[in-house]
């Protein structure tokens, strides 16, 4: 398999000239994202053959998509940040309209105050629009979560976000193991629609109004087909692991077995974790990590399974939900085992907002806290603030 | 350029029984445009009026393809459509020759969609945008946009006791779209069937963006009997307060030239939006409206150099 030296930027472009959509709509401006400057130098210079529409907005970009997926094309846009933000309400009709277009995401701030830095609130705004999310932990995952995610979204006629962290991966450079294009184009196969708007023979009307009769039952089926996509996503891991060699899965269990409290992560903040309990083990402290890739849907059932046995769970949210009680991935992991009779007690600590980094002796502290309560089984606060001062 | 018993003859693309109201003008543009079109057509649609009567699920009036995605971006998903067309052609995944429509009212165009429609013109994607410009948002109760004329009373410019309806003239948005250089724009009413059909027909013909505004009166918003529709279009017309004139490579043409200008109250007086303007305390708005229509008009005259 070829190695090549990538940042996450541009692992997600590459992807996307192996997969040579037939429209890519987007809107590169604030903050940027280098995938589509890439992206149109490929186009530029003839490697893919795709209609690039360099779009206004990325509302525009968005609608476009919309147009084009429901015009039975393969369809990609990548954005950041405030960008996905003003894409927010075209999200929504992408996913009712059930079109399988994917979105390669860098996770930005959101303003304000302006920053451009990682942190998860852009993509956690947009949790609720009806969209696969599959986060990455380094440029490799960033790379073959792309492809997965083309393959994913078509067959389960769900669109897709795949996100990589804004500058700690997208300008990382990494050594990656590629595919070859051919290898790309046989396992994401031929792309054929469901319903065509250039059907000219079966004429179909698209997004029409849809009252009290009808509305809730057409937002029942997006529902069920999210909870049906679970195993479309198994099946193109195992498929990708099989042809590939790299396995993926809903989460990586890392050193969990045997250990007593576990830590949750997504994202990048994965790789530190994993130094850290490394780092804890030979101290011959039993800690270990869940690893969360895929947060849309939510791996409720498999993540209870694994969390349960242990005495306490310190989710780490790089976003805040504005609650009061905590981050997103917090809520929903510690609703997930709320009806066990006996479940672990959980913790939350928000980080890294605005691009704070987030070291290693960080998460050794909240390792040791969650040691701490669960010899003690008392937590002082049970949402902190990571890195911040105050 | 089709004449009405052939048009006639011709299968109806836009279908009877949709939830137009009586005299909706909207849903008159939409049926004379689609008997214009004689290569299949793909329509995007502003959501809008046009779109809640005609497509109430599981029922639609289109006999095209048609999308409705949100209420600002029917040019940007028909830039979406065009560009699958042009990249499936190009693979040999499709083969028919096709036309593309977006359609939006004057919220969805002058306002909250103006962007997106400037966006797709200069892209240069080949599609006819149809705004069907009924001078104020009707869907959602009647408010003021940036096309209602001065004076007139909407929900949201009401005619009050201290204030006498909209404060600000109109947008100019077809001299707007022809900045953009585009191959061909023009202004049409429901009332000049045999202008308008040849104005779709025209600017589908041509390769580009191309765009036609198309003022249509609102029985409703505007206020006047559902049988005085194509009256009060043709008033419109012979005031010069819509003039039909079109603008092809940059060279305007005037399509129509009324033997006599009417003065603007005489269409004023027929609806109940202008009502409060008649009271003697507010006779300087009508001779205000009358002074701006006679400005533009002159204007255009000159550029049509009639």
């Amino acid at each position: 398999m070829p190695l090549k030296a990538l940042t996450g930027n541009e692992s997600m472009a590459e992807a996307m000239r192996q997969i040579n959509p037939d429209v890519v709509a987007a809107y590169p401006i604030t903050p940027a994202t280098e995938v589509v400057q890439i992206f149109s130098s490929f186009v530029a210079d003839g490697l893919v053959d795709t209609e690039f529409v360099a779009v206004e907005s990325e509302h525009s970009a968005m609608s476009a998509c919309v147009g084009a997926a429901a015009a039975g094309a393969r369809v990609m846009t990548s954005t950041a940040s405030q960008g996905l933000a003003l894409m927010h309400e075209v999200l929504y009709v992408a996913a009712g309209l059930r079109l399988p277009i994917v979105l390669c995401e860098i996770n930005r701030s959101l303003s304000a105050p302006i920053n451009i830095h990682c942190d998860h609130s852009d993509t956690m705004g947009s949790r609720d629009a009806g969209w696969i999310q599959i986060f990455s932990e380094n440029v490799q995952e960033t790379y073959d979560n792309v492809i997965q995610a083309m393959k994913i979204a078509e067959s389960s006629r769900i669109p897709a976000l795949v996100t990589t962290d804004g500058f700690i991966l997208s300008h990382c450079l990494e050594r990656i193991e590629v595919l070859e294009d051919s290898e790309v184009q046989s396992f994401i196969g031929e792309y054929k629609p469901a319903y065509s708007l250039l059907d000219i023979e079966n004429p179909i009307t698209v997004g029409p109004l849809d009252l009290q009769d009808y509305y809730f039952e057409h937002k029942r089926q997006e529902i069920e087909a999210m909870r049906e996509a679970k195993k479309s996503i198994e099946k193109v891991n195992k498929e990708f692991g099989d042809r590939f060699r790299r396995r993926y899965d809903f989460f990586e269990s890392y050193k969990l077995n045997g250990a007593e409290i576990a830590i949750v992560a997504l994202g990048s903040t994965a790789g530190t974790a994993k130094v850290a309990i490394d780092s804890l083990r030979e101290e011959g402290k039993k800690v270990g990590l869940l690893k969360l890739r895929v947060f849309r849907p939510f791996p409720y059932e498999k993540l209870c399974e694994v969390l349960q046995k242990f005495k306490v769970v310190a989710v780490l949210d790089r976003s805040d939900s504005m609650s009061s009680t905590g981050g997103p991935v917090f809520t929903e992991a510690r609703s997930a085992l709320y009806d066990l009779t006996t479940r672990p007690r959980f913790v939350n600590y928000i980080y890294g907002l605005g691009g704070r980094e987030i070291t290693e002796s960080d998460i050794k502290k909240v390792a040791n806290e969650a040691l701490k309560i669960s010899k003690t089984g008392k937590i002082k606060e049970l949402v902190q603030y990571l890195g911040v001062r105050e | 350029m089709a004449s009405l018993k052939e048009l006639s003859k011709k299968k109806d693309l836009f279908a009877p029984g949709h939830r137009g109201c009586a005299g909706c003008s909207a849903s008159i543009v939409v049926r004379q445009t689609l008997l214009a079109c004689d290569t299949p057509v793909v329509c995007s649609i502003c959501t809008g009026c046009l779109e809640v009567f005609s497509s109430i699920f599981p029922y639609t009036a289109w006999k095209v393809p048609l999308i409705h995605s949100l209420f600002e971006n029917s040019a940007a998903t028909i830039s979406g459509i065009e560009s699958a067309y042009r990249a499936l052609k190009k693979r040999k995944r499709y083969t028919r020759d096709l036309k593309f429509i977006a359609w939006g009212g004057d919220g969805g165009t002058y306002d909250i969609g103006l962007q997106a429609l400037s966006g797709a013109i200069e892209r240069g994607h080949d599609f006819l945008y149809i705004c069907y410009d009924n001078e104020a948002y009707m869907n959602t109760g009647i408010q003021r946009s940036s096309a209602t004329p001065l004076g007139a009373h909407t929900t949201t410019s009401p005619a009050g006791s201290v204030i006498p309806g909209k404060q600000q003239n109109r947008k100019d948005l077809t001299n707007i779209v022809v900045a953009h250089n585009v191959p061909y724009a023009a202004q049409a009413i429901p009332s000049n069937w045999r202008d308008l059909t040849t104005k779709v027909s025209k600017a589908l013909s041509i390769k580009g963006p191309t765009f036609i505004n198309v003022l249509s009166p609102c029985v409703i918003g505007w206020g006047y009997e559902p049988s005085e529709t194509i009256g009060i279009s043709k008033l419109a017309v012979d005031t010069c307060f819509w003039p039909l004139y079109e603008v092809e490579n940059g060279k305007y043409k005037l399509n129509y030239k009324p033997k006599e200008k009417i003065p603007i109250r005489k269409w004023m007086e027929k609806q109940a939006r202008f009502r409060h303007l008649f009271k003697k305390e507010n006779k300087k708005i009508i001779d205000e409206i009358q002074n701006e229509t006679d400005r533009k008009w002159e204007k255009l005259l000159k550029l049509c150099e009639e």
